[in-house]
C-alpha cells in the first residue's frame, strides 16, 4: 500500500492553511475540473476559497447563499479540509474564528437574515484581529424580505453592523469571475491585515452562470498571516511592531495566547478600566486599515477624455453591469460619461470619488437599495458635484435604459 | 531565599493574579479543582485550549488559566470551541462558563454539541444566577426566588441542565457541587481524558449577588447547604419527583461510548481523499 501522502485533519501536525506550493494549487485546479468553467457565482466563491487555501467552512443554509456551502461540503473533504453545518449563523462565525485561531483559513457564507445574526461575532473578529472571510449574498430586506431576489441593501451593515469603532474590508464583485478572484483577494486581505473581510455578492450574481477562468499559480499571490518572530516567553499577541498589524500565534504551539473581545493591552489581557489602552487599541484597529487604504482600495475607472459636460456614474457589484451597458449606449450617442466602478466598498474610496467629482458636474449613483453608497459619494464629493441617486428595490436589476435616460436628463 | 513556589503556579497566569472573584465565590474553588485535575492527569497546558464566554465563571480559565485561551462572546464558547477542535483534534479543548452563558443565551449550542458528541469538555458553573450583571434571574434560578428582575418572585422552574445534556446525546455527564471538591476534580479528569462530549454541571455559589438575597451570606453557608441537599444519583433513582424537589442529585449521570463527531468527520475526509487518489490512478 502506498504511504498516505496527502495530509488531512487526521494528522495532528498538519497545518492546513499554510501557504501552499504550486503542486497543491494545481491539485486543486484539477479537482475543480479544468481551466475554463461555466458556473454560478456561489460556486465560484467556493472555488476561490479553495484556491486561496481555505480549509474550513461552517455555515447555515439560506437562500441565495446555500450553494457555496453545498459545493464546499462536496469538495473540502477531498482536499483534506472540513465543512460543517452549524446550528445557526452565530455559531458559524464562532466556529470559523475558532478554526482560524487554530491555524486554518476559514470562511462562512450567508444572506441578510444570517448576516444580521453574525454581527456580534464579526465585531469580535475585528476586536481580536482574527483573519476570516464572511460572504454575504445580499437579498432584499429588511427581515425575511425577498429570499430569492438580489439586492444591495447590506452595504452599510457590512461596515457598521457591529457596535463600536472598527474598520473592516468589504469587496463587491460584479461578475462570476470576480466572485472567484475577489474571494482569493478577501482571504489575502484578511490574512495580511488580520481582519474579517466581507465579500458582498448578491442573489443575482450568486445564482448567475458565467464563464470562469481558473487562475494559474503564477498569476495569484497567496498570503499567510504574519507569525510570531519573537521567542515564546517574550511574545505578546498585540504588540505593534510599527506596522500596526499584530503577529498571530496559532493555538497549540506553546504561546499560551490570550484572546478576548474585551478591551485589552498589548499582552492581550483585559484592560477594561483604561482609557489610554482602549483608545490605543481601537485607534490602531482603525488606523491599520485607514493608513493602508491606498494599498487596499481597488476601483476601475472608465473615463472619457475629460472636459466640460461629462456625467459621472459611481457603481458597484451587479449594478456595474447595467452601467457598463448604459455607458456604451451613451458614448455611441456622443455623450461624455465617466464611470467609476467601486470594487472595494469598505474602506470607502473617498479620494477616488473626490477626484471624479472634480471632473464632472454631476454624479449618478445607481444602486439596488434606497440610498446607501449615495451618502458616501455625497460626503466624498463634498459639494463639488451634484449627486443624483438612482434607486431600485424589489429584486430586479437596473435596466441600462433607465440610466441612459437619467444621464440624458429625461430620467 | 526566594519564596517557595506553589506547584500549580505553572498553570495560572501569575502576572495577572490576584484574581478578582468576590470572597467566598465558588469560582476560586472551581479554578483550584481544574488546575489540580490538569496537573493530576499530566496534561500539557501548551496543548490545551480553554474557551469561555462572558460572566464571572468565564473568568476561571480566562484569563486565569495559562493555556491558549479564547474568551468569546456571551453564550458562544461552545461554537468557537467547535471550530478549534475540528481543525486541531490533537488539542484538549475545554469550555468553562456560567449557567446563564451555557444554558441560557447559549443553550442551543450546548444541545447541538452534545448531540454531535464532539470531543469537548464543558464545565458549566451553575451559581443559579446572572452573577456578573448583578443578580438577575437565570434559567437555573429556583422558582419562588426574588432576584433583581423577579423582585416579587420567580415563577419559572429551574432548568435541570445536566439532564438535558444526557438526553441530547453526550458521552459523559455528571453533576457535582463546590462542596464535593475531590469527586469534582476526579470527574474533571474523567471528562478531559475520555473522548466525546463531556459535561459537568458544577453547582456553585455567588454569595455576592445571589446569596445575599436568599439569606446565604457567605460561601460557607452555601457549602453547608450543598452538603445537606446533595444526594447520590444511585440513591435518587428510587425516589419520587416530590422527594427530590429540593435536592441536588450528584454523581455521574451518564457514561456511554458513542461515535465522536471529529473522528467521524475525519473518516469522511480520509474516504474522499482515497477516492480521489483512486480516480487519479485510474486516469494515470
Ligand atoms: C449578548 C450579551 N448579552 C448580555 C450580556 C451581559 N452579560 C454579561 S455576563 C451576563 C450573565 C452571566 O451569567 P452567567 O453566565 O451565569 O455567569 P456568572 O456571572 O453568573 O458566573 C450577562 C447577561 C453580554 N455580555 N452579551
Ligand atoms: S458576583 Fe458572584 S459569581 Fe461573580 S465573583 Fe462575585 S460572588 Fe462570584
Ligand atoms: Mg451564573
Amino acid at each position: 500500500m502506498k504511504k498516505r501522502d496527502v495530509s488531512t485533519a487526521t494528522d495532528s501536525k498538519y497545518r492546513p492553511a499554510r501557504p501552499f506550493n504550486r503542486e497543491e494549487f494545481d491539485r486543486i485546479r484539477r479537482i475543480l475540473g479544468g481551466k475554463v468553467l461555466f458556473v454560478q457565482g456561489d460556486s465560484a466563491v467556493s472555488y476561490g476559497a479553495l484556491l486561496a487555501g481555505c480549509r474550513f467552512f461552517a455555515g447555515y443554509p439560506i437562500t441565495p447563499a446555500t450553494e457555496t456551502g453545498e459545493v464546499l461540503s462536496q469538495l473540502l473533504p477531498r482536499v483534506g479540509g472540513v465543512c460543517i453545518q452549524m446550528e445557526d449563523e452565530i455559531a458559524s462565525v464562532g466556529a470559523i474564528i475558532g478554526a482560524s485561531r487554530a491555524g486554518t483559513k476559514a470562511m462562512t457564507a450567508t444572506s441578510g437574515p444570517g448576516f444580521s445574526l453574525m454581527q456580534e461575532n464579526i465585531g469580535y473578529a475585528a476586536m481580536t484581529e482574527t483573519p476570516c472571510v464572511i460572504v454575504d449574498v445580499q437579498r432584499s430586506g429588511p427581515s425575511t424580505g425577498q429570499p430569492t431576489e438580489g439586492a444591495q441593501g447590506d452595504i452599510m451593515q457590512a461596515k457598521w453592523g457591529s457596535h463600536g469603532d472598527y474598520e473592516l474590508i468589504a469587496l463587491s464583485p460584479s461578475t462570476v469571475q470576480e466572485c472567484l478572484d475577489l474571494t482569493i483577494d478577501a482571504f489575502n486581505l484578511s490574512e495580511k491585515y488580520s481582519i474579517p473581510v466581507i465579500l458582498l455578492t448578491d442573489g443575482i450574481i450568486g445564482h448567475m452562470r458565467e464563464k470562469v477562468v481558473l487562475p494559474e499559480f503564477d498569476d495569484v499571490e497567496i498570503v499567510w498571516r504574519k507569525e510570531p518572530t519573537r521567542p515564546k516567553d517574550e511574545f505578546q499577541p498585540f504588540t505593534d511592531d510599527g506596522s500596526q498589524i499584530p503577529e498571530v500565534a496559532i493555538f497549540g504551539e506553546g504561546y499560551h495566547t490570550y484572546i478576548t473581545g474585551l478591551t485589552h493591552s498589548e499582552s492581550g489581557y483585559p484592560a477594561t478600566d483604561s482609557q489610554p489602552d482602549h483608545h490605543r487599541l481601537v485607534k490602531r484597529l482603525c488606523d491599520k486599515i485607514r493608513n493602508n487604504r491606498d494599498k487596499i482600495i481597488r476601483v476601475q475607472r472608465d473615463y472619457s477624455d475629460g472636459g466640460a459636460g461629462a456625467t459621472g456614474i459611481v457603481s458597484y457589484g451587479v449594478t456595474s453591469r447595467s452601467v457598463n451597458s448604459a455607458v456604451k449606449t451613451l458614448r455611441q450617442e456622443g455623450l461624455k460619461v465617466d464611470h467609476l466602478r467601486i470594487i472595494t466598498n469598505w474602506p470607502f474610496p473617498e479620494k477616488e470619488v473626490d477626484e471624479l467629482a472634480g471632473r464632472v458636474d454631476r454624479i449618478i449613483v445607481p444602486e439596488l437599495n434606497l440610498g446607501q453608497v449615495y451618502h458616501c459619494v455625497k460626503e466624498a464629493a463634498a459639494g463639488k458635484a451634484e449627486i443624483v441617486p438612482l434607486w431600485k428595490t424589489g429584486g430586479e436589476m437596473h435596466v441600462p435604459r433607465g440610466i441612459v435616460e437619467l444621464v440624458k436628463g429625461r430620467g | 531565599m526566594s519564596e517557595p513556589r506553589h506547584r500549580l503556579m505553572d498553570f495560572v497566569r501569575e502576572e495577572i493574579m490576584p484574581h478578582r472573584f468576590c470572597s467566598g465565590c465558588g469560582c476560586g474553588t472551581v479554578l483550584n479543582a481544574f488546575t489540580n485535575a490538569v496537573e493530576g492527569i499530566g496534561l500539557d497546558s501548551a496543548k490545551m485550549v480553554c474557551v469561555s464566554g462572558i460572566g464571572c465563571s468565564s473568568w476561571i480559565p480566562s484569563p486565569y488559566f495559562k493555556s491558549d485561551t479564547l474568551h468569546t462572546t456571551h453564550g458562544r464558547p461552545i461554537a468557537f470551541a467547535t471550530g478549534v477542535k475540528v481543525m486541531r483534534p490533537d488539542l484538549t479543548v475545554v469550555v468553562i462558563a456560567g449557567d446563564g452563558d451555557v444554558a441560557g443565551i447559549g443553550g442551543n449550542h450546548l444541545i447541538h454539541a452534545a448531540r454531535r458528541n464532539i470531543d469537548l469538555s464543558v464545565f458549566m458553573v451553575n451559581n443559579m444566577i446572572y452573577g456578573m450583571t448583578g443578580g438577575q434571574v437565570a434559567p437555573t434560578t429556583p422558582a419562588g426566588v426574588k432576584t433583581t428582575t423577579t423582585p416579587h418572585r420567580n415563577v419559572e422552574p429551574a432548568f435541570k441542565v445536566a439532564d438535558l445534556v444526557v438526553a441530547a446525546g453526550a458521552s459523559y455527564v455528571a453533576r457535582w457541587t463546590t462542596y464535593h471538591v475531590f469527586p469534582l476534580l476526579e470527574s474533571m479528569q474523567n471528562a478531559m481524558s475520555r473522548k466525546g462530549f463531556s459535561f459537568i454541571e458544577i453547582m456553585s455559589q455567588c454569595p455576592e449577588n445571589y446569596g445575599r438575597r436568599i439569606g446565604l451570606r457567605t460561601g460557607i453557608d452555601f457549602l453547608r447547604q450543598f452538603k445537606e441537599k446533595a444526594i447520590r444519583v444511585d440513591k435518587a433513582r428510587g425516589m419520587t419527583e416530590e422527594e427530590l424537589e429540593d435536592r441536588i442529585v450528584i454523581g455521574k449521570l451518564c457514561d456511554v461510548e458513542r461515535p465522536e463527531y471529529v473522528t467521524e468527520l475525519q473518516k469522511v475526509t480520509a474516504e474522499q481523499v482515497d477516492l480521489l487518489r483512486a480516480e487519479k490512478e485510474k486516469v494515470d
